[in-house]
């Protein structure tokens, strides 16, 4: 009987398919792991983009009668930093933090529609571009991130003899936020979907690590926000473009229309940019200090309870506007109740390193700044809503000073902290850890010289948004203090950049588990396969990982939940 | 084992306090500051009141939290051979004291803030001849004016008010969205095109206060201010009775040549009134809504000379009191010395280079022709 030996026949290979290439492999993925990672690296990159129009802005306050930016540019600036900051830094970088992470811990393969997935991206990285493309027209985005109308509206509709916004500014600001929103939905729905339905056998709602939970509350923020922003630009379209007068008061409309829906978009945005960073500080603090979280249920439960109660205080933004005095005792009450679950947060993580055993590493800092700023945030935040006192400090630097305690302070030092520990397992590879603590003090230190003194600044009187200031205020000291504190904020990210350059390239190896962690995401390789998991983990209690390596004092022996 | 925080508690204790302390100095240093810390009226007293309240609320949680994170952050470090920590999971009953304690004080606090909302505009009157005044704040882009319905008086640029007076302030956009706010007197409320807002307010110290437009409004929202000058009765009704006047008639020839160019080729009057010129009272340019604005759109100048701001304080009188007597605009022999260090000059001869995108457009004029128009406005006192 004769045998048949197949034979290579040499010079014939099969071209390689596009996803088969290095790049392709990147453009067509629908791996919640890469996404993950592009997500990020986009978040950074426009990091680096609204934090150069920081140092802009701060170079043309430095001193008083600045001339380094017009007027008119230094709007776009303003606008643009805040825009950028929010919608393409910190909901993307947070968005991709999720998409790696919350898979891996609960043990899914990937997120629920990877398509989808991959499309929310994609849009994220367009509508980003797309906003930023505005600059090339010298036509960037002029009215604040607040678009407050009649202002946006065209000259015609606005009034006699005025300056509204006839240019296309307005319009880029509207239709990337539009693409932005698409993208969010289809991100929120696939983690609802995902968390809810594929979840590890054994780990019931009551047992999901608190990254997860957040990133369950925000995604039904995001869900339930949007749609209000979304009509909001829609009905500003149809006003620049064809003719109808939602916003514009001499023919029958309301500006204040859009304060209140881009408001009850926009308090419930605040929480979507703290509460999966909430979430974070929540998995890091108890790695770091060897104890399980500390009131794990009431974490959970007030993060629940900011998600509603934060649909209920858009109207603290709009104090002064003169609205009844009982709505306005309402919206006091209901900023009043939102500081009482943010408080029990802050005591639940000071609990949580009391009794521990406590590793200063570079993620921990990051958490520990984080506790220690957000107060700061929080505080401030309070006395805003002392009604009377806001009257005086609305739209001044105290604001400003407010909300960059608890976006930089908060966000983005959960951020740091967030990414130090667990670039590890994304790339196999430990960051440098001089240069974190380095980076670490650079910031808190330029955060606060930064920020701190802009409280004063507001109680000194100087006002938002002007693009300039007179000598004879008293407000020179201050401004160039801060200014000096933005290019130290400015230096602290280049070191970041330059950990991450230089820790991919040649970072210690760092094991599938460096830090001895509680969850599920340590328990497989660094970086993960492109399945996650070889065998799907069967979840116990809420420490699966902690229960694998101490099977004799394992959480479900011990602890019921 | 290195324990970098070690180094890092030296940085904390040093940085925190450096920080604090140095803004403080700063803010001691900030004399001339619009600052709200300085109240002169039973409102801001009222605002800052509360400011101080939450300041000395928010340092004791502030020293007592962060003093609890630190601590904890000594005291259980991480040491050689120190063992692995008790497993706690958690425990309701000081979980339900740190949610009912702030729980408890937090609506303590809120009582006296909507007790005090209610109350804010509830203030006597200190002044027995004039107990009240009101007067409408108009926005523009950008520049406020000012009319006072009763006293048949329309200016712009400065707020006068009698000293103790309860003064009721209608203000009114009919453009974008600007915001009323004088920090020394009164907190913000915003100027809404179709919501007539409403401030009522008292100044109670003789002087003068910076006020600014506090909502963004456009590319010159920086230069929104005005000033605010509190007078006694005598020194009000002295004012008073002087703006009622209508503009009188220039005996100087070059003021007399600058009133010609005013009314003609200037062409001033396609936007501003004079009463006694192109007005025969302040209330002819106003129309059924009641803004002169809506007929003439730039600011009434019949008395322009006593101003100390031109178009929000984009330029400042040089002396510090007014155009009429303003040094840098002496004009010697019909010619300005220094044409370019008076800011009237400037901005008559390029209103577009001071403040852009501003809605004052003049003619090209020479230079004697703009001697001529500064000789008229400061004739107008």
């Amino acid at each position: 009987m004769a045998t048949r030996t197949i034979v290579e026949v040499p010079g014939v290979e099969r071209r390689r398919r596009l996803d088969e290439t290095y790049i392709g492999e990147w453009l067509m993925t629908t791996d919640h792991k890469k996404i993950g990672v592009m997500y990020m690296l986009t978040g950074f990159a426009f990091f680096l983009v609204g934090g150069l129009e920081a140092l802009l802005i701060r170079t043309q306050l430095a001193v008083p009668n600045g001339h380094v930016l017009s007027p008119q540019v230094y709007d776009q600036i303003f606008t643009m930093h805040g825009v950028t900051m929010i919608f393409l830094f910190v909901m993307p970088t947070l968005t991709g933090f999720g998409n790696y992470i919350v898979p891996l811990m609960i043990g899914a393969r990937d997120m629920a529609f990877p398509r989808l997935n991959a499309f929310g991206y994609w849009l994220v990285l367009f509508g980003g571009v797309f906003l930023n493309s505005s600059f090339l027209f010298a036509a960037a985005p002029n009215n604040g991130w607040f678009n407050y109308a009649p202002l946006t509206e065209l000259n015609t509709a606005c009034g006699n003899a005025v300056m509204c916004s006839p240019g296309i500014n307005e319009d880029f600001w509207l239709l990337g936020i539009l693409l932005l929103g698409i993208s969010s939905i289809a991100g929120s729905l696939n983690f609802v979907v995902m968390i809810l339905r594929m979840r590890a056998p054994g780990m019931t709602i009551n047992r999901m690590p608190l990254f997860t939970w957040m990133t369950l509350v925000t995604a039904f923020l995001l869900l339930f926000a949007l749609p209000s922003l979304t009509a909001a630009s829609v009905m500003m379209l149809l006003d620049r473009h064809l003719g109808t007068h939602f916003y514009t008061f001499a023919s029958g409309g309301d500006p204040l229309l859009w304060q209140h829906l881009f408001w009850s978009f926009g308090h419930p945005e605040v929480y979507i940019l703290i509460l999966p960073v909430f979430g974070m500080i929540s998995e890091i603090l108890p790695v770091f200090a060897r104890k399980p979280i500390f009131g794990y249920t009431f974490i959970a439960w007030s993060g629940v309870a900011i998600g509603f109660l934060s649909f209920t205080v858009w109207a603290h933004h709009m104090f002064a506007v003169g609205l009844p005095l009982i709505a306005q005792a309402f919206f006091a009450a209901s900023t009043t109740l939102i500081a009482i679950p943010t408080a029990v947060k802050i005591f639940n993580w000071i609990a949580t390193i009391w009794f521990g055993k406590v590793s200063l590493k570079v993620p921990m800092l990051f958490a520990l700044g984080f506790i220690a700023m957000f107060l700061i945030g929080g505080l401030d935040g309070a006395a805003l809503a002392l009604v009377p006192f806001d009257y005086q400090v609305t739209d001044t630097y105290f604001v400003v000073s407010h909300l960059h305690y608890v976006l930089f302070g908060g966000s983005v030092f959960g951020i740091f902290a967030g990414f130090y520990y667990w670039f590890p397992k994304i790339s196999g590879k430990l960051m440098n850890e001089r240069l974190g603590q380095v980076q670490f003090w650079l910031t808190l230190i330029g955060v606060n010289m930064t920020f701190f003194s802009m409280h004063i600044l507001g109680l000194l009187g100087m006002p938002r948004r002007i693009y300039t200031y007179p000598d004879n205020l008293g407000w020179n000291e201050m401004n160039l203090l801060q200014t000096a504190g933005a290019f130290i904020l400015g230096i602290a990210i280049m070191v970041f950049f330059w950990n991450l350059i230089i820790s991919l390239r040649s970072g210690e190896p760092a094991g599938d588990d460096p830090w001895d962690a509680f969850t599920l995401e340590w328990d497989t390789t660094s970086p993960p396969a492109h399945y996650n998991f070889l065998k799907i983990p069967t979840v116990r209690s809420r420490r699966p990982f902690y229960d694998k390596k101490n099977p004799d004092i394992a959480d479900w022996k011990t602890a019921t939940h | 084992m290195r324990m970098p925080i070690f180094r890092g508690m030296k940085h904390w204790g040093k940085i925190i306090p450096a920080v604090l302390l140095s803004s403080l100095l700063f803010a001691a240093c900030g004399g001339n500051s619009p600052t709200i810390l300085n109240p002169t009226g039973p409102v801001a007293v009222h605002e800052a009141n509360f400011f101080w309240f939450i300041l000395s609320v928010a340092t004791v949680v502030f020293v007592i939290v962060e003093g609890l994170l630190i601590w904890s952050i000594i005291r259980y470090r991480q040491r050689p051979n120190s063992p692995a920590p008790r497993q706690i999971h958690g425990n309701n009953t000081v979980e339900f004291i740190w949610t009912v304690v702030p729980s408890l004080f937090l609506f303590a606090v809120l009582g006296g803030t909507i007790y005090t909302m209610f109350n804010l505009s509830n203030i006597p009157s200190t002044n027995a001849s004039i107990p009240e005044i009101r007067v409408a704040a108009v926005g523009h882009q950008w520049w406020w004016e000012f009319d006072y319905p009763n006293q048949h008086v329309v200016t712009a640029d400065t707020l006068y008010l009698p000293r103790g007076a309860v003064v009721t302030m209608d203000l009114l956009s009919r453009n974008v969205i600007h915001s009323f706010w004088v920090p020394s007197i009164t907190g913000k409320t915003d100027v809404i095109p179709g919501h007539d807002n409403m401030k009522v307010f008292r100044a109670d110290v003789p002087g003068e206060y910076r006020g600014m437009c506090a909502e963004f409004c456009g590319a010159q929202h920086a230069h929104m201010n005005f000033n605010v000058v509190v007078l006694d009765t005598n020194a009000f009704n002295a004012w008073l009775s002087n703006e009622q006047q209508k503009a009188q008639t220039p005996t100087d020839l070059l003021a007399l040549q600058g009133q010609k160019i005013f009314t003609g080729t200037g062409g001033c009057t396609g936007c501003h009134g004079i009463v006694g010129v192109n007005l025969t009272s302040f209330d002819a340019a106003k129309t059924n809504s009641g803004l002169s604005a809506d007929a003439l759109v730039g600011p009434n100048l019949t008395h322009f000379a006593e101003r100390q701001l031109i178009s929000g304080g984009v330029l400042i009188a040089s002396d510090g009191h007014n155009w009429a007597n303003d040094p840098a605009c002496q004009l010697v022999n019909g010619q300005l010395v220094n044409k370019d260090s008076c800011g009237l000059y400037q901005w008559l001869h390029a209103p577009q280079a001071v403040k852009p995108g501003n809605d004052m457009v003049i003619g090209n004029l020479s230079d004697s022709q703009i001697y001529a128009l500064i000789a008229y406005l400061q004739s107008l006192k």
